[in-house]
C-alpha cells in the first residue's frame, strides 16, 4: 500500500520547494482520506447481510479450491458464513448438515471483475441503460452504484453460471467513465444491500477507440494524442486538488485560523484518491503498445493500474504487465469486432498467466458469457496446452477466482476455498471444464443462494413477475 | 496423423498422380444420416466426394491416410448465421459488408456479388471445424433484408477463390418490435407491409410485360426487390425472418400458409412458446441456444430450454450464433450447440442441427450434411468430442481437400510465443 503517512509539516516544507506547476508525483503520496478528513467517504453504505447459514459440510467432491489447487475427494466445511476447513481428512463438526458431492465438483465461486449487469440490465432499452454517461470524456464523478437495479434479471441467470461476486464496471466511452462497485451476487431490494463490504471502488479508464469514436465529432478526443493529453491534465489536477488540500490541513494543523477548504470537486476527488491507492485504476485497454504507454504514465503519476480490461493483445506484453504486477482481464476468443481487437488470439489468457508473476483473467463483459465463464476458462486453457504451457484445471481456475480477487483487492475477504474467507462455494454437477456442466448449488457466505433443483432458490426478478413462475425460466 | 499408407514405392508413386484419394481410418464415425455411430470405421474419399462410409471398406492404394484413431469424425460444420466474406473487421467502414443502409433496395440486395474469399475470418472459422456457412445480409432499416448465400470455406486452399456453394439461397427479413420501426412503429404495420409486398412481386411476376411497359400499379417495393420475393413466393428458396414474440411468430405462420411460403424463423427465443404450431406448419427455426435473456420486451420468454422444447415437439432445429457478438466467432458453433445439450437437448440432434438441419433447411441437402456416399467430402476428425470447449479439429477436410491448420491468429500466438527471444517480432 503506497498510501504513506506525511506529517503537515512535511507537506508544507516539500511544497515550499515546489511550485503547483512543477508538482511531482511524490507530492502525492499523501493520504486522501486524512486530508479530506471532514469528507463521507461512504456516503451509500454497504448495507449487506449474510443470510443465515447452515452449519454444512459438502462431502467427497473435486475440489479447486481456487489459488490453483485440486483435491480429490475432497471435504469443505462451511461454518457461520465462513470456510472453517477443506481436504481430505477434516473433522465434521457434530450437527453439520451433509451434503453427498461424490462425483461432483466443488469450486470457489466465480469473480467476474468485468460486469455491467444492473447499469446495463435486461430489456435493454434506452430508459434502462446507464452505461455510459456519454456526455463528457472525463465523468469521473459519476458512481455506477447510482444507476445498479438490483432486479436486473441477468443477476440471476448469473449465479446460475456459479457467478458470486461481480465488478459492475461503468462503460468505456469516456478517459475516465466513473467509479466502479463490487457487489455480492445476492437477491437485495437495494443496491446497497449487494454492496460488497468493505470492497474499494474502481475508477474505469478507457484508452483506444472508444473515446475517440464518441468524442471525435464533439469535444474531443480524436485521437489517442489527446486522449493521452486527457488522461495527464486530468491527473495534474488531481495533483493541484490533492496540494490545495494538504496545503489546508497543514494550516489546520499548524492552528491557522483563516484556513479555508478548498471547493469540493467530485471528478478530481475520485482521482485524487485513485492516486492515493484509496480506488483502484481499472482501465479498458486492447493494444499492447497503448497499454505500455498507460504503466509509464502510472509511473509518470505514481499510481498502480489494477487491471487491464479486455487486452486483446496483452499477449504481446505479458512481461511487461507481469512486471507491473497489473492484472489482464481478458476474454477467451473475442476478437475482430473492431480494429484494436484484431489481434486477438485464443491462447491469450494462458499467455499472460504462463509469464513469471502473471496474473490472468477471465471476465465476460456479458450477460450471456457470465452465465458460461467456467467454459471460457476451459476454451483458454485448452488452447494454453495445445501449445504446451501444461496448465493444470486448478490453475486455470484462479483466473476466475483469486486472480479477479487479488485485482479488486478483496482476496482477504474471498476468492479462494481457505479457512476464514467467505464461503463463495459452487457445488457443479461435474466436471466445470466441459460444455455439459452446469452450476447445481451457489452458497455466498456460506447461505444457498440458488439450487438448480429448488424453483424458489432459483432468482425470480420482479421485472419477471407475472410473466412466469418460478423455475419456468432459466 | 496424416501418413501416406506406403505399401510399394512404385504404387504411391503412379496413384498419387492420378487420384486424389483420402482415407480416414479407424474413425468414431458419426454419419448424422441416421443417428448411427460408426466404431473403427473409415471414409473413402475420391476427389471432392464421399465414396464410401463403413466398417467393411477398403483403403485406395495410393490414398492419404488419416488415422483417427478411434476419435470422432463428423461432416464438416454450418453455420447459418454468418458475415463470412462480407465482415473483415467489424465497426471499419470498408471492411464490413453485411448492411445494406440507405440502398434505393432491400430484398434485391445480394451478398453473392460482393464477398471476399481472401477474409482471415475464413481460416480462423474452419481450423474450428465448420466447413460451410450461410452469409446473411441483416438491413435493420428495412422489412425485408437482401439475398443471403451458401458458402464454403476453403477459398485460398486450391479449391479456387469462388466460395459460393449456391447464391441467392434465401431472403431475409426481421419481424418484431425493432423491425417495426422501419414501418412506422407499429407491428400491424409491418403485417401490411408484408402482405402487400407478397401481392406486388405475385402481380409484377403476373405482368412483366405490362411492368416493362409502365402499364402496372404502383409498387411498395422496387423492382430488384419484387424480382427478389418471386422465387420466395415460388418456394424455391426459404424466406428466413428474424423473430422473437411468440405472438409475431404466430402472425407470420399464417402468412406463409397464405401465400405457401417456406419460412425459416431465425433468433426465435420464444419459439418453445409456439412449437406445436412450428412442427404443424413444418417451419424450421435457427437458434442459439444460450439466449436465455429477456434482452427485450420481444423474448420475456427466452429460456435455456428452447432447444429440447422444440425438438420435443418436432421441429427441426439448426443451432447457429445468431447474436451480433459472434459475428466474428461462427466457430463458436460448437460450443452453443454444447450448452443445448446441457440443457436437454439430445446430442444427436445437436449434431444434427450444425449439420443435416441447415442444409435441409437451406436445400443443400443433396450435397453436404452426412457422411454419406455422394455427398460432398466436408469432413472433420475431432480430439475427442466435436461439441467440448476442449476440443478442437485435428484435420479438417473441405470438398476433398486438406486443409492446413493454420490461420492469422496461429501465426501471431507463433510470433510471440517467446517474449525473450532478442529477434524483433516484424523479423520473426
Amino acid at each position: 500500500m503506497r498510501a504513506a503517512y506525511l506529517t503537515a509539516s512535511t507537506v508544507v516544507a516539500a511544497l515550499s520547494l515546489v511550485s503547483a506547476g512543477q508538482l511531482q508525483a511524490q507530492t502525492t503520496t499523501s493520504d486522501a482520506g486524512q486530508r479530506l478528513a471532514t469528507v463521507n467517504r461512504d456516503p451509500y453504505p454497504s448495507t449487506y447481510v449474510p443470510r443465515p447459514a447452515q452449519l454444512t459440510a459438502l462431502i467427497g467432491a473435486t475440489v479447486l479450491d481456487g489459488a490453483g489447487g485440486m483435491i480429490e475427494n475432497g471435504t469443505i466445511i462451511m461454518s457461520d458464513g465462513k470456510i472453517m476447513s477443506v481436504g481430505t481428512d477434516v473433522d465434521i463438526p457434530a450437527g453439520a448438515t451433509m451434503v453427498n458431492a461424490n462425483g461432483k465438483w466443488v469450486t470457489s465461486g466465480i469473480i467476474d471483475i468485468h460486469s455491467h449487469i444492473g447499469i446495463g440490465p435486461v430489456p435493454n432499452t434506452g430508459a434502462s441503460g446507464d452505461v455510459n454517461e456519454t456526455t463528457s470524456p472525463n465523468t469521473a464523478q459519476v458512481w455506477a452504484e447510482h444507476a445498479v437495479w438490483p432486479q436486473d434479471p441477468a443477476f440471476g441467470r448469473a449465479i446460475a453460471g456459479g457467478v458470486t461476486t461481480q465488478h459492475i464496471s461503468v462503460g468505456s466511452a469516456n478517459l475516465f467513465g466513473g467509479r466502479t462497485v463490487v457487489v455480492k451476487n445476492v437477491p437485495a431490494r437495494t443496491t446497497q444491500g449487494m454492496k460488497f463490504p468493505g470492497a474499494k471502488q474502481g475508477v474505469k479508464m478507457a484508452c483506444g477507440e472508444n473515446p475517440k469514436r464518441v468524442y471525435g465529432d464533439k469535444s474531443g478526443p480524436s485521437t489517442r494524442m489527446a486522449s493521452f493529453a486527457g488522461y495527464r491534465e486530468a491527473w495534474y489536477d488531481a495533483l493541484q486538488y490533492q496540494y490545495d488540500w494538504d496545503l489546508y490541513d497543514a494550516k489546520v494543523q499548524q492552528g491557522d485560523p483563516a484556513a479555508k477548504p478548498p471547493k469540493r470537486d467530485l471528478k478530481k476527488e475520485t482521482l485524487a484518491l485513485a492516486l492515493s491507492g484509496d480506488i483502484l485504476v481499472q482501465m479498458h485497454c486492447y493494444r499492447a503498445d497503448e497499454m505500455a504507454l498507460v504503466l509509464d504514465m502510472a509511473k509518470e503519476f505514481g499510481y498502480h493500474v489494477a487491471t487491464f480490461h479486455h487486452a486483446v493483445e496483452a499477449y504481446k506484453i505479458a512481461d511487461l504487465l507481469a512486471e507491473a504486477g497489473t492484472c489482464g482481464a481478458m476474454w477467451s476468443d473475442w476478437w475482430g469486432f473492431k480494429l484494436e481487437s484484431f489481434d486477438g488470439i485464443r491462447e491469450n489468457i494462458a499467455l499472460v498467466d504462463a509469464a513469471e508473476n502473471g496474473c490472468a483473467i477471465v471476465h465476460s463483459d456479458s450477460n450471456v458469457g457470465i452465465q458460461i465463464l467456467n467454459q471460457e476458462a476451459a476454451k483458454s486453457m485448452a488452447a494454453g496446452n495445445r501449445m504446451g504451457l501444461g496448465i493444470t484445471k486448478g490453475e486455470a481456475w484462479q483466473w476466475l477466482s483469486l486472480n479477479p480477487a487479488r485485482a479488486l483487492q478483496i482476496d482477504e475477504q474471498t476468492g479462494s476455498l481457505e479457512a476464514g474467507k467467505m464461503a463463495d462455494v459452487v457445488i457443479w454437477d461435474g466436471d466445470p471444464f466441459s460444455v455439459y456442466t452446469r452450476a447445481e448449488r451457489v452458497y455466498i457466505d456460506g447461505a444457498l443462494t440458488y439450487d438448480r433443483n429448488d424453483p424458489n432458490r432459483q432468482f425470480l426478478s420482479d421485472f419477471e413477475v407475472g410473466y412466469v413462475e418460478h423455475g419456468d425460466l432459466r | 496423423m496424416r501418413t501416406l499408407l506406403v505399401l510399394t514405392a512404385a504404387l504411391v508413386w503412379s496413384f498419387a498422380a492420378n487420384a486424389d484419394s483420402i482415407a480416414i481410418i479407424n474413425g468414431t464415425v458419426h454419419t448424422v444420416a441416421d443417428g448411427s455411430v460408426l466404431n473403427n470405421a473409415t471414409v473413402v474419399i475420391e476427389d471432392d466426394k464421399i465414396v464410401a462410409v463403413g466398417v467393411d471398406v477398403y483403403v485406395p492404394i495410393g490414398a492419404i491416410v488419416i488415422d483417427a484413431g478411434g476419435r470422432p469424425v463428423t461432416p464438416g460444420l454450418m453455420n447459418v448465421v454468418t458475415k463470412m466474406g462480407l465482415l473483415e473487421v467489424g465497426q471499419v467502414s470498408g471492411a464490413d459488408d453485411y448492411t445494406s443502409v440507405g440502398a434505393p433496395f432491400s430484398a434485391g440486395f445480394d451478398v453473392s456479388a460482393g464477398l471476399n474469399p481472401d477474409s482471415v475470418l475464413i481460416p480462423v472459422t474452419r481450423v474450428d471445424g465448420v466447413t460451410r456457412a450461410v452469409t446473411v445480409p441483416s438491413a435493420f432499416g428495412s422489412v425485408f433484408w437482401g439475398l443471403g448465400a451458401i458458402v464454403h470455406l476453403g477459398t485460398g486452399t486450391g479449391l479456387g477463390d469462388d466460395m459460393v456453394v449456391k447464391a441467392r439461397a434465401a431472403q431475409y427479413a426481421g419481424f418484431g418490435g425493432r423491425a417495426a420501426d422501419a414501418m412506422g412503429g407499429t407491428r400491424g404495420g409491418l403485417a401490411v407491409f408484408m402482405r402487400q409486398a407478397f401481392d406486388d412481386a405475385l402481380h409484377y411476376d403476373a405482368n412483366r410485360r405490362n411492368f416493362d411497359q409502365n402499364r402496372t400499379r404502383d409498387y411498395v417495393l422496387h423492382q430488384l426487390d419484387l424480382d427478389a420475393l418471386v422465387p420466395v413466393l415460388e418456394g424455391d428458396i426459404p424466406l428466413v425472418v428474424t423473430v422473437n414474440r411468440a405472438s409475431d411468430m404466430r402472425v407470420l405462420v399464417g402468412l406463409a400458409e397464405e401465400y405457401n411460403i417456406r419460412m425459416v424463423f431465425s433468433s426465435a427465443r420464444e419459439a418453445w412458446k409456439v412449437a406445436d404450431d412450428l412442427a404443424a406448419a413444418e417451419i424450421g427455426v435457427i437458434i442459439d441456444p444460450s439466449n436465455n435473456l429477456p434482452t427485450s420486451f420481444d423474448n420475456v420468454y427466452a429460456t435455456l430450454d428452447n432447444a429440447k422444447r422444440l425438438y420435443d415437439a418436432g421441429v427441426k432445429i439448426a443451432i447457429a450464433t445468431t447474436s451480433f457478438n459472434d459475428y466474428n466467432n461462427p466457430r463458436n458453433v460448437t460450443q452453443i450447440a454444447g450448452v443445448g445439450v446441457a440443457n436437454g437437448l439430445p446430442f444427436d440432434a445437436a449434431l444434427a442441427a450444425i449439420t443435416r438441419n441447415p442444409a435441409e433447411l437451406f436445400g443443400v441437402d443433396d450435397e453436404y450434411g452426412t457422411l454419406e456416399v455422394g455427398k460432398d467430402a466436408d469432413v472433420v476428425v475431432w480430439e475427442g468430442d466435436p461439441l467440448e470447449v476442449t476440443v478442437l479439429p485435428t484435420d479438417v477436410i473441405i470438398k476433398g481437400k486438406v486443409m492446413p491448420l493454420d490461420s492469422r491468429q496461429i501465426r501471431l500466438r507463433d510470433r510471440y510465443r517467446d517474449l525473450s527471444d532478442p529477434e524483433p517480432m516484424q523479423f520473426r
